[in-house]
């Protein structure tokens, strides 16, 4: 099962490591990772999504919270977030292709950022879920190169992690 | 100004430490240069591990954390193993290396090595100084780390032109750490539950471990073990916390300990552990264990709740602080049948038998209990004197014993026993080890003598490596390989080289004559002790 755990961590050099390394030794496997500073500067978030049955989370809740540079740790549930990952996409297309994709872009929220003879880059932010059904729609062009960021999310609502 | 070296000196004489353990290098020299106008005591120890284990007994002693310094580079990876077997063992230290100068970090350049980022798994925290203005605070954060919550070792890694560099200097008064928070008083509500399950329990039973001595809560768990009538049993980091013979104690549990506490442990219905982590040698199916009894867990670290065992009561916060907080509630049930029960367990009666030439170690052991004084400081290494040391040493009221119950580090005890003789020396500490483990730290035998430090030292000299032979003899069909050591050296010539008194005893006979003389040494004391190699450790 997969879950989201945001960790609100001090911004200092080494943290990042210290994290990353705690997944390592503990057998726990990341499926991705985001890191940023926080509208406070002295404050990053980082955002993993991670594999494992509940006792893994609840064991990877702990040991993150006993890091010393661990401010805040919320696993969060899967109807109470909204994820984003940011994709782009270099897709193979001839000029007679263009206009198909150009409606699977606008249909799907997609954007054109670069445009050659034979090829077209796509940007496009949504949710995972999302993400994979356009990428269904778009692999029949071929796909030459894909870079995605790690999943951020954050909670529905008034409530906040602080 | 001052000089920062000069700085991390009054920081650690700020914190109260009079005594350090360490080896110098050349990128700690600044620092070992102030150290020379200070009137804090520096023990050269031979190998920077042994510094750290040293620190380790002398925290242990003190309750306190103890410090720790290696050059950078292979001083500093020296000194890994005694960091990880003090993060095992949750004991405070504080360990400060020198590092390469700032502008060369990252360069590979000579006695070169990134100790915070190899060091990072087995550190409660660790720091590398950039800037030396920030060292009063570090080091002040450093001694809050180690020393509570769940203590253990934390790193200081020092750049040589950072320690030359000329601060203002000022101790902090307090700490400003929001992350940092460790909880001491248990939830009054989980206190009463505990309470309810205790008053409610037909067989309850409580498992101490390391975790009463680093908060020292000792008088409070026989306190609570009286007033709640519940038998008592320990793993091996918790020995001692109870005299063997006390009559709520039961005995070791685990894989190598008495089957009065296994049965115990497997036959009553309410446990409740308490400053233990459920190891894996001291309870090996903590699923199994926990089927049909309620599980309570006491413990500072809330990590450690669940993680092993599932546990149906947890509490988390400060060993002393909540067996202070049970002590004070109501408890109407005797458990008197269930006590009578536990402890109606016959042990295996230890054969006394005697190979000819050799003494009986587990008879010895009993023997050199016997004369000791009660306050006796026994250090065990890790093997079959290990085992045999908590099995058969009689631990009286005052009666400490020191081992590395989490990492199994082989030459961990005379270290240990220097650095508890320096913090305690109206103590007696006598050293149990074995050939082997010896051979991994007899360098300090020279530490010994230059420090005047009287530790006994007890080499049970079998000729193997144990523990590992009998394993090999069992599960690998006695395909014996790499665990004859040979009966070399001579040890009493060696301690006698050193200028350290030595004997030999090879029967049981003149067992008592031999303890005798050792006990009754006022300076360091080798015995080496002849058993047969077929010896075994239970």
């Amino acid at each position: 099962m997969k879950h989201t755990v945001s960790v609100l961590v001090e911004n200092r050099a080494g943290v990042l490591a210290r994290i990353a390394g705690l997944f390592a030794r503990r057998g726990f496997n990341i499926d991705s990772l985001a890191v940023g500073e926080t509208n406070d500067p002295t404050i990053s978030r980082i955002t993993i999504v991670a594999d494992g049955d509940d006792h893994t989370a609840q064991q990877l809740e702990k040991q993150l919270n006993k890091l010393v540079d661990t401010i805040k740790v919320r696993t969060l549930s899967p109807d109470e977030l909204l994820a984003r990952e940011l994709q782009l996409i270099k897709l193979n297309a001839t000029p007679a292709q263009r206009s198909e994709i150009l409606t699977i872009c606008e249909v799907m929220g997609g954007k054109i950022v670069d445009m050659t003879p034979t090829s077209i880059t796509i940007e496009i932010s949504d949710s995972p879920e999302h993400l994979q059904r356009f990428r269904a729609l778009i692999e029949g062009y071929g796909i030459k190169e894909i870079v995605r960021t790690g999943t951020i999310a954050i909670q529905k609502g008034v409530v906040t992690i602080r | 100004m001052i000089r920062a070296a000069a700085a991390m000196v009054k920081c650690l004489e700020a914190e109260g430490i009079n005594c350090v353990f360490g080896y110098p290098g050349a990128a700690i020299c600044p620092f070992y240069d102030e150290l020379y106008s200070s009137d804090i005591h520096h023990v050269l120890v031979r190998h920077e591990a042994n510094a750290g284990h040293a620190a380790s007994g002398y925290a242990r002693m003190t309750n306190r954390p103890a410090v720790c310094i290696a050059t950078s580079g292979p001083g500093a990876t020296n000194l890994l193993t005694a960091i990880a077997t003090a993060y095992a063992d949750s004991i405070p230290l504080i360990c400060i290396t020198g590092q390469v100068s700032t502008d060369q970090i990252g360069c590979d350049v000579f006695q070169e090595v990134d100790i915070t980022g190899a060091a990072e798994p087995f550190v409660k925290y660790s720091y590398l100084v950039k800037d030396a203005n920030d060292i009063p605070r570090i080091f002040k954060e450093a001694f809050y780390l180690a020393g509570t919550g769940r203590k253990g070792p934390v790193l200081i890694d020092v750049p040589q032109d950072v320690q030359n560099v000329q601060i203002d200097f000022e101790y902090p008064y307090d700490i400003k750490m929001r992350t940092y928070k460790p909880t001491y008083k248990g939830n009054p509500l989980q206190i009463q539950r505990i309470c309810d399950a205790v008053n409610k329990a037909q067989r309850p039973l409580l498992c101490v471990g390391g975790g009463i001595f680093l908060s020292g809560a000792e008088r409070e768990v026989a306190e609570f073990a009286k007033k709640a009538c519940i038998p008592a049993v320990s793993t091996m980091m918790g020995l001692s916390i109870f005299p063997t013979d006390h009559p709520m104690y039961v005995g070791m549990i685990g894989m190598h300990g008495l089957r009065s506490a296994n049965t115990a442990m497997n036959s009553c219905d309410t446990i409740i552990m308490i400053g233990a982590r459920v190891g894996d040698r001291a309870v090996r199916s903590p699923s199994f264990l926990a089927e049909g009894k309620t599980v309570i867990h006491i413990d500072v670290d809330p990590a450690e709740i669940g993680k092993n065992i599932p546990v149906d009561i947890p509490l988390v916060g400060d060993c002393k602080v909540i067996l202070s907080e049970l002590c004070e509630m109501e408890y109407d049930n005797d458990h008197s049948d269930w006590i009578e029960q536990v402890f109606d367990i016959k042990n295996a009666v230890p054969e006394n038998e005697e190979t000819e030439g050799y003494i009986n170690p587990k008879v010895f052991i009993r023997k050199l209990s016997d004369r000791l004084p009660d306050d006796t400081v026994c250090v065990a290494d890790v093997g079959s004197n290990q085992i045999w040391t908590c099995n058969h040493y009689g631990f009286r009221k005052g009666a400490r014993f020191l081992t590395t119950g989490g990492m199994g580090t082989m030459g961990y005890s005379l270290p240990c026993g220097i650095g508890a003789k320096m913090a305690a020396p109206e103590r007696e500490v006598v050293v149990i080890c074995g050939d082997g483990s010896f051979q991994m730290q007899l360098m300090e035998l020279a530490t010994i003598i230059q420090e005047n430090i009287s530790v006994k030292i007890i080499v049970m000299k079998n000729k193997r490596l144990g523990m590992v032979r009998e394993l090999q003899t069992k599960c690998y069909d006695d395909r014996l390989i790499a665990t004859d050591i040979g009966n070399y050296p001579d040890f009493v010539a060696l301690a006698n080289s050193y200028g350290i008194e030595a004997d030999r005893v090879s029967t049981m006979a003149e067992a008592e004559e031999k303890i005798e003389k050792l006990a009754s040494s006022k300076k360091a004391y080798l015995l080496e002790c002849n058993v047969y190699k077929l010896e075994s450790t239970l």
